[in-house]
């Protein structure tokens, strides 16, 4: 994405980073102000909205019967899908999905996949015929930047509030009955995103700041603290113990963020 | 894969292909071996076999997607239909885009980019086979690519991926480490530089763990470091020869 940040701007952004503070006044390691909303969407079997700052990211889910993948015919099936809307930004389009949004996608999906969030095998209607398939999908409407770690918020808060319709099986026919039961869940991952500016890590980057920033690393934390996924990106690097210490901080982000989220 | 009956790593410590924890697969690195690309590169990792080119600097195309104050690094990861067990569509995968992206993130920081204002330099990589790890491996053959192209260069990038195997952290992680395995963590590397250019994981390691893996995955980096270098010469070699005779 080619940066829209004016060189005054990008050095005020540099300088004031460099001094440990930012244009926003945020501390380097403080994230903007997370506001969570759940089930605002009767028609979705989940939904959460997310206010990070600015940004602003609606996740709906739907859970229908579909075929598991044959490897493993007998966990339930998740899908992950971003739309980056045209109403969210000037600089989004309508049209298929781009590299950035698929990227968003594939993020959030490893995130959710890798820390079992989901208890897949409790999906399983028929082994090897019939499971549950859960669509999560993303939906930006407002980009102000950290769409990833707004994105996954939104994604495991809108699960946690989904329902899985009741059924029975009669005579090998599956049949849906009225009612519903939580999904189950095992593990609320949690999604850390840093930047590297002037090569100091700061944590949420917004808009502008993701615009001029070298590169960003994005850390998904289990309930244990341990890392079940990391995706960096951008055109910077890191030298290796930048990566060790954007660990620890995503680690105690996390941590920080668990405590006070309500979901 | 969802018995686990296969223990992947026998009592001796040797993996399902013999190796130790730490040994990279065989590896096979030829540089030049297109007439038509400006830059190219062949790499086998284990049962990886995969093609690196390199187009460019040349004008872009669309033009409009040039930029005046430097070139556009585009990449292309492709994966050949027959290249795996089922035949794979070759309409770009979601995955082969993501990988497309962050392939180019990974070479991106080695490039002057703002040498060739208004340019593009393309790069595709094609896996005729794959094996587990052909990201890494199409890091290390890409960017030998376009070294070969005669592209300025701050370092070679070269890539390669440690993760959770059993109970045991692992170099190189073949197909079937890969699927049935802890974690993966695919790093690409600088050596020269000490920058850490890509870095993916997927799984679930502690952070100690995590630390382990990265450090055993930049060790892997080095070593194969040193076989992209004497690709590199081996070419200039043959070029040396040929001329004197």
């Amino acid at each position: 994405m080619s940066s829209l940040v004016t060189r005054v701007r990008q050095k005020q952004i540099g300088q004031l980073i460099d001094a440990g503070k930012r244009l926003d006044g945020r501390g380097l390691g403080d994230y903007r102000e997370i506001k969570l909303e759940q089930g605002l969407i009767e028609r979705a079997e989940g939904s959460a909205r997310v206010l990070l700052g600015k940004t602003e990211v609606l996740v709906g889910t739907k859970v229908e019967t579909g075929e598991p993948f044959p490897d493993i015919p007998n966990e339930g099936v998740l899908t992950v899908n971003a739309e980056l809307v045209p109403l969210a930004s000037s600089t989004f389009e309508p049209g298929p999905p781009d590299e950035n949004s698929i990227e968003l996608a594939r993020i959030v999906d490893r995130g959710i996949r890798e820390s079992k969030a989901i208890d897949t095998e409790k999906l399983c209607i028929e082994p090897g015929k019939k499971v549950f398939v859960v669509f999560v999908d993303i939906y930006v409407l407002n980009h102000d930047g950290n769409l990833i770690d707004a994105s996954a918020l939104a994604a495991v808060a809108a699960l946690l509030n989904t329902k899985m319709p009741n059924y029975e099986i009669k005579d090998g026919i599956v049949k849906i009955k009225a009612g519903y039961t939580p999904l189950p869940m095992k593990s609320q991952p949690i999604t850390v995103t840093l930047g590297k500016i002037n090569d100091k890590l700061i944590i949420d980057p917004w808009l502008e700041e993701e615009q001029i920033m070298d590169a960003r690393l994005s850390m998904a934390i289990n309930d244990e603290g341990n890392i079940c996924a990391i995706q960096k990106g951008g055109t910077g690097y890191f030298t290796p113990q930048q990566i060790l210490e954007a660990s620890k901080i995503a680690q105690e982000k996390a941590a920080e963020l668990r405590k006070k989220l309500d979901w | 894969m969802n018995e686990k009956l296969e223990k992947l790593i026998d009592k001796k410590g040797l993996r399902l292909d013999g190796r130790k924890a730490d040994e990279l697969r065989p590896i096979k690195i030829e540089v030049g071996v297109l007439s038509n690309a400006d830059g190219s590169a062949y790499i086998e990792q284990g049962k990886n076999k995969i093609l690196a080119a390199v187009f460019g600097p040349r004008e872009m195309h669309p033009k409009h997607l040039s930029l005046p104050d430097r070139m556009v690094l585009r990449c292309r990861y492709h994966m050949a239909p027959f290249s795996v067990q089922e035949r794979k569509s070759p309409a770009p995968s979601r995955r082969e885009v993501e990988l497309s992206k962050v392939i180019r993130e990974s070479l991106e920081p080695s490039l002057f980019v703002e040498y060739y204002p208004r340019t593009g330099i393309d790069v595709f990589v094609e896996v005729l086979q794959a094996d587990g790890g052909t990201r890494c491996a199409s890091i290390t053959a890409a960017s030998l690519a376009i070294a070969d192209a005669g592209i300025p260069m701050r370092d070679l990038v070269v890539a390669c991926a440690a993760g959770k195997v059993d109970d045991t952290m692992v170099l190189d992680l073949m197909d079937t480490e890969d699927k049935v395995g802890v974690a993966d963590v695919p790093v690409a590397f600088m050596p020269n530089l000490n920058a850490i250019t890509l870095l993916q994981m997927d799984g679930i390691l502690t952070p100690e763990e995590f630390e382990n893996a990265v450090n055993l995955a930049m060790e892997g980096c080095k070593k194969i470091y040193a076989l992209q270098k004497e690709a590199l010469k081996t070419k200039y070699m043959s070029i040396k020869e040929e001329v004197e005779e």
